[in-house]
Formats: structure tokens, sequence, C-alpha cells
């Protein structure tokens, strides 16, 4: 493959959004989860619900940190890197980032202070509050995001003229159907990755035999609430899946690895596609379920790639691969959730060994399905960056050299290592000291530094 | 529409020019403390307030993007690896903050983390402004240049005159925020700092003159330009008087004033453009439907309720750090 600044701009964007998504995925849903464990705590007063509430907030606090500085790069990637892009869709695309910049600010200055200081100072409605207010802020962060996102995957609302796009219609352009199931979907997602971090922690003491009542808290209720998410998420995910067969169907014929016309048509559940045969190897297909995914029809002719021109397909290996990990990824996490629960109402659930080491290592499994997801959407959208107005290719910065992609690739790539080392370095001890332990206020920490909070907190810890 | 947002846009990057201006001046003499009680004095001084301070540079640029997009493309990729280096030295310097005191090996691999970001983050930001302040190389808006076109000497001074300009800025904070040996060497250092800004400034004319750089042109038009200068004079005479009488909260107030007045230079004379001399606030802005959208929330809500919250936060956070705070 021929290295151009296109390519090394491509594998930046790719690798800092990554990288970056890991962390508020993780805090949206922790912020609900807090939430939800704040009014079981005020509703029945029982303290082992305020220990474990305190000891994942420091966690959502450093992660919080590394999702505020990882996402300031975003910020600015577009202009240098995509200038192209930001000049003819910065009308549309910057007062929706900007929205989301000053969203996130707002939720810092306000309420994730007294949440992090102001529990002894303010009434309890006041605290369960601003902890209500810090779950609906990461959640509103995420919609100006998916918003964002949708409509490069669905532009509607602007006008072209001049040149320039302009937004005509911002109540489409805010709550159109496209929005409106795939940012349920991304909500979701990052529940499932709140409820599952938490599970696997409980797991993890249980299966040292450690902090028994907090263990208890976070295993029943993790997996409980990740019962009930995940067919939530499926529905959501199956809507999703119905607006790419509507609106990209290039993307849905990728995914589903279809390279003819097929009426009925089958359901590839796995294969060796090859784009230079445009065949499956190793193919293994049910007949008709593909319609009935499609179309909900028996019938229904469901349209191949090759109907369409070549320079408009996807990377066709990328989506279809990483759609089958991210559904996987979603069926065992269904599986560990659904008997979970069973041996909880069962009264067995920790006597189950296997089930506590399958639930503990689960933990990476919210986490890839969403970054396979999020790659199935967007190397699926692909040769676009904004479907059927942009294509990637044009989007890029015309100046760009070789040398400068490849210099920037590498410092972040740099600088993220240290930080991404370091963070989760810091996670890791918060998490194996456990629940409980003083919560010191430090005299002049301000609500601003989330991280050195968290570091304080870890007395005595001290980094290699 | 177009008035507000140039003026909500002017008013975050002076903000962030003097806030987070004086804790990257910190963070460049951190580089010349003599010994870890020094550093630890110097960390805390802006330990609470830095990350706050950085909110108005993002704030600028997604301010930038949605208001004037043209502008957002093409001065950030005619400034590539400048930006580059500028958010990596601002990532690093902030890691250390965090990470400083906990490394049980190394220190001093952080101290130059924080110290080193300062500076490059400052020189980018001082070099970048020679670089507009010179003229980019555009024909019809569009950038024509590579991306070392912004390098010259005279982007170069710039960059080394703005290192100390905050550098001076960071010594008053210092002034301000600490005592003993850190706030006696601090006063030390105000007045060798504010001569070699001032001998920058000077070489700075010099090649404009020089180079006949269209910048001046706009002094001759416009003679109410000169009162910038005035007021820079007077503050540098009162900050003279009030280092010699060993005040400790003036002098930052009057290097501020300084700095404001520099900036409304600049602005001044860039008006209309704001790519000078090619693209002006007028051509650059979005339609009237983003920045009306942008108007109804973030504008007229939330970004009040931020410069309250900003205000609220130096509040808590005057007076002088107490030792049990000095954990940096």
């Amino acid at each position: 493959m021929h290295i151009t600044a296109l390519l090394l701009s491509r594998l930046q964007f790719a690798f800092t959004i990554s990288f970056h998504i890991i962390f508020p995925s993780f805090t949206i849903g922790v912020a609900a989860w807090l939430t939800f464990l704040e009014v079981l705590y005020q509703a029945t007063g029982r303290p082992t619900y305020r220990v474990v509430f305190e000891f994942w907030l420091k966690i959502f606090a450093v992660a919080f940190g590394i999702g505020v500085v990882t996402g300031i790069v975003m910020a600015f990637q577009f202009g240098t890197n995509w200038s192209v892009l930001a000049r003819l869709f910065g009308p549309i695309q910057g007062p929706l980032i900007s929205y989301e910049t000053f969203t996130a600010f707002f939720l810092e200055a306000s309420f994730f202070g007294i949440l992090l200081f102001g529990r002894a100072r303010v009434p309890p409605w006041f605290y369960l509050l601003s902890t209500a207010m810090v779950a609906l802020g990461t959640t509103l962060s995420a919609y100006w995001i998916m918003v964002n996102n949708s409509w490069m995957q669905v532009p509607t609302g602007y006008l072209a003229a001049h040149g320039t796009f302009i937004p005509v219609d911002w109540p489409r352009i805010l709550f159109n159907s496209v929005v409106g199931v795939r940012f349920p979907h991304m909500l979701f997602a990052s529940y499932l990755t709140g409820t599952f971090c938490v599970a696997a922690t409980g797991a993890w003491y249980v299966l040292r035999r450690q902090f028994n009542a907090e263990a208890r808290v976070m295993l029943h209720m993790g997996l409980y609430l990740a019962a009930l998410l995940i067919p939530v998420q499926l529905f959501f995910g199956h809507l999703v899946g119905d607006y790419v067969h509507d609106r990209q169907p290039v993307k849905f014929a990728a995914i589903e690895a279809r390279w003819h016309d097929e009426q009925p048509a089958g359901e590839v559940l796995i294969a060796l596609p090859d784009p230079a045969s445009q065949t499956n190897r190793y193919e293994i297909k049910v007949p008709v379920l593909g319609s009935l995914i499609g179309s909900l029809s028996l019938h229904s002719k469901e349209i191949g790639l090759t109907d369409f021109p070549r320079a408009d397909w996807p990377p066709m290996l990328v989506p279809f691969f990483a759609f089958r990990i991210m559904v996987g990824c979603g069926i065992a996490m269904l599986l560990v959730a659904w008997v979970g629960t069973y041996l909880s109402r069962k009264q067995r659930l920790e006597q189950n060994k296997a089930l506590m080491w399958v639930t503990f290592l689960s933990f990476p499994l919210p986490f890839i399905a969403i970054l396979t997801g999020w790659f199935t959407a967007e190397v699926g959208r692909q040769p676009w960056t904004v479907y059927g107005l942009l294509r990637t290719a044009d989007a890029v910065t015309p100046i760009l050299t070789t040398n400068a992609a490849l210099i920037s690739l590498l410092v972040y790539c740099a600088v993220y290592a240290v930080i991404g080392a370091f963070g989760i370095l810091f996670i890791f001890r918060m998490l194996r000291r456990g629940p409980g332990g003083a919560m010191a206020v430090p005299p002049l920490a301000f609500p601003r530094r989330p991280m050195s909070l968290a570091s304080d907190l870890v007395a005595g810890q001290e980094l290699p | 529409m177009i008035t507000f947002w140039v003026s909500v846009l002017a008013l975050s990057i002076l903000l962030y020019v003097l806030l987070d201006g004086f804790d990257l001046g910190v963070g460049i003499l951190y580089g010349f403390a003599r010994d870890d009680g020094q550093r630890r004095a110097m960390m805390g001084a802006v330990a609470p307030v830095w990350d706050g301070n950085e909110t108005w540079l993002v704030v600028s640029g997604v301010v930038l993007w949605g208001a004037f997009p043209t502008v957002y493309a093409t001065l950030f990729s005619a400034f590539y690896l400048p930006l580059l280096f500028l958010l990596s030295g601002l990532i690093l310097r902030g890691v250390a903050f965090e990470f400083r005191n906990k490394a049980r090996h190394l220190p001093w691999v952080w101290d130059v983390a924080f110290a080193g970001g300062s500076l490059v983050a400052a020189f980018m930001q001082g070099s970048m402004i020679g670089a507009l302040v010179r003229g980019l190389p555009l024909l019809n808006g569009n950038y024509q240049g590579d991306e070392f076109s912004w390098l010259s000497p005279f982007a170069i001074l710039c960059g080394a005159g703005l290192c100390l300009g905050y550098a001076l800025l960071g010594a008053c904070w210092l002034v301000r925020k600490s005592d003993g040996n850190v706030q006696v060497r601090a006063f030390r250092l105000i007045p060798a700092l504010s001569f070699a800004s001032l001998a920058v400034l000077a070489a700075v004319l010099l090649i404009a003159l020089n180079e006949n750089l269209q910048v001046l042109t706009r002094w001759l038009e416009r003679p109410y330009l000169f009162v910038f200068p005035a007021i820079g004079i007077i503050a540098s005479i009162t900050l003279a008087l009030s280092i010699r009488r060993r005040r400790e909260r003036e002098p930052f107030y009057l290097v501020a004033a300084l700095f404001a007045a520099a900036f409304g230079s600049l602005a001044v004379s860039f008006w209309p453009y704001m790519i000078p001399f090619s693209v002006t606030i007028k051509e650059a802005a979005a339609p009237q439907s983003s920045l009306t959208f942008m108007f109804w929330g973030e504008g007229l809500f939330v970004l009040p309720l931020m410069l309250l919250y900003t205000a609220i936060s130096y509040r808590v956070f005057r007076g002088k750090g107490s030792p049990t705070a000095a954990t940096y």
C-alpha cells in the first residue's frame, strides 16, 4: 500500500478517536449507574451503597480526566487534517461540536465539583440532583457527537450554496430518525459498559474473597442491569441496521457480504469474503434469513455490492468482520448476564467459580463491541466522509505532506501511550485497593482537577 | 450576530493568553528552579487553576470552527506542525502535574515534561502570532504554502518574545502567590524579564520596518492605534515603581494590562481582517443560521455561566497557598 498523507491522516484519526471513545463510553455508563446507586442509597440508607458510590466516583473522575484530555486533540484535528471538510461543513458541524464542548465544560464547571466535594455541604436532594445532572451532562455530550456523526452518515436539513453548505433546518438536523436510533444505541452501549465493568469488578473481589458486601452489590446489580439492558440494546441495534439498509445500501451489502442481488436473500453467518473474485470462501449461510433481517419479509429482494460502482464500495472486510465481532460480544454479554441473573435468583451466583471467572474476564467485551461497532459505521461509510457529498480523499487537507502527517501520527501515538499507560495503571491500582478507606478532601484541590483528587485518595500508592 | 461571535472569540483568546499565559510562564521558570522545594511551591501556585485556564483554548478553537469555519480550516492546516507541538506540549505538562509526585523513580522526567512542555507551547503560540503578523501565503483565501511556511526568523523571534512575556507574567503570578525564596527570586527576575521582553519587542519592530510589513501602514492610517503603546508605557512605568516598592499584587495586573494592550493593538491593526490581509471577518463568518443557532444556547447561557465560574474559582483560590497545600 502506498503511504500518503491521506492514509496517515486516516490512521491518525482512527487511532485518536478509538483511544478517546473508550473513556467517554465508560464515564457515560458509570455516571448513570452512580445516579441509580445514589437513589438507592437515599431510599434505603444502606451504607454499602454509599461506599460503592464513593469508590466508583473516584474511578469515574480519572476516566473523565483522560476523556477530556484526549478529546482536546479531536477538536483541533478536523482543522489540521481535514480542512476541506472543516471548511465546507463547518457551518453545520462546527456549531454541533462547539455545543458539545460547551456542554462538557458546563458540566465540569458546575455539578461535578459538588459531586466530588459537596456531599457534606449540600442537602441530600441537591446532591442527588447534582449526580443526575452529571449523568445528564455526559449524556448530552454524547448526543451532540451522535448528531454530528449521524449528519455525516445521512446529511439532512442543509442547502448547498456558494460552495458551502448552509444549515436551513436545525430541528431536522437535531431530531431525525437516524439520530433517534443511533443515539440510544450508543447510550445503551455505554450503560452496558458501565454495568459490565461494575459486575466484573464485583466478580474479581468475590474470587479474591475481599470486600464481601460491596462485591455483592456490584456483582448482582451489574448483572441484573445488564440482563435488562442487553435486549433493549439488541432492539436498537436492529433499528440501526434498518437505517443502514434503507439509507446506506452499499454499507449494508458489505456488512452482509452480499455480492449479488438475491431474492429471497440468505444471511451469511461467517465467511471469508474475497473482493477479487467477488465471492465468499468458507461460507456458512442461512437461506431466507437475509430477507427477514433486511426487510422483515420472506420474499424481499436484497441488493448486492455489484449493483454499485466499484469506486463507491467500502473496504468490505472491515465492516464485515467488525460487525460480526460486535454482535458476538453482544451475544456473549447476553449469556453472561442472563445466566448470572438466573443463578442470582437461585442464590447460587457467588458459589459458581467458573461464572465468576467468566464475569471477571468479560469486562473487555463492551469496549470491543463499541470499537467494532464504530469501525462498522465509519469504515462502512467509506469512501465518503460525508455520505454522498464529500469523499474522504477530497476531505483531507490538500497541502498536507506525508512527512508532516507521519510526524504527527508518531507524536500522538507516543503522547497517548504515556497518558494511556499511566491512566490505566491508575485505575487498576484503585480497583485493586478496593472500596472503603477515608474520603479525605484535599484542602486546596478544586473541582477542576478530577485526576488529582483520585490520586490524592490513593494515598501511599506511588507510581514506578 | 457576527459582532457578537467575533467578540466572544476575542474575549476567549484574550482570557486564554492571560490565564494560561501565567501558568505556562510559571512552567518556563520552573526549569530554572534551584531545588525541589522551589519546584513544589511553583507547581502548587498554578496547580488548582491550570486546566481551567486551558479550557479557553478549546473554547476558542470550537467557536472559531462554528462561527468562522474558513479561518479555522485555513489557519489550522497552515499551522499543522506548530499546533501539533502546542497540543503535545500542553498535554505532557498537564500530565506532569498529576504524575510528578507519584513518580518513585525518575522524577526529573516529569520536571522536563513540565518545563519543556510549557516552553514549547509558549514558543509555538508566539511563532504562530508572528507568522500571522508577517502574513501567510494566501491566494483567494486558500493557503498556498507548505508545513514550514509559518517558520521565519521573524516568527522565531516572536516565539522567543512570547516565552519571555509569559515568563514575566508567570514571575508576577509567583510574586502574588508565593513567599520566601520563590518570591524573592521572582521579584529579582521581573526587571530582567521586562527588559528582555522589551528588547525582543524592539527587534520585532525593527524587522517589521526593515521588511516593510503591511501591518505598519495600518499604524499610519490609524493614529488612534498609538493609544495601545501609550497604555503599555504607562503600565511599564507603574510596573517599575511597584517592583521598587515590593508590591505583591499590582505587578500581575500591570503585566496583564501590557498583554491586553498588545492584544488590542494587534486586533485593531488587523481589523476588519481575520487573517491579515486576506480574509475579512465578514467573509469568514458562518451563515446567519449557524451563528444564531450557537447564540441561543452556548452564547446566551453557557458562556456567561463559564465566565462566572472562572471568576468564582479565582476567588476561592485567592491568597497564598497554605503549607498543607504544598503537595506538588
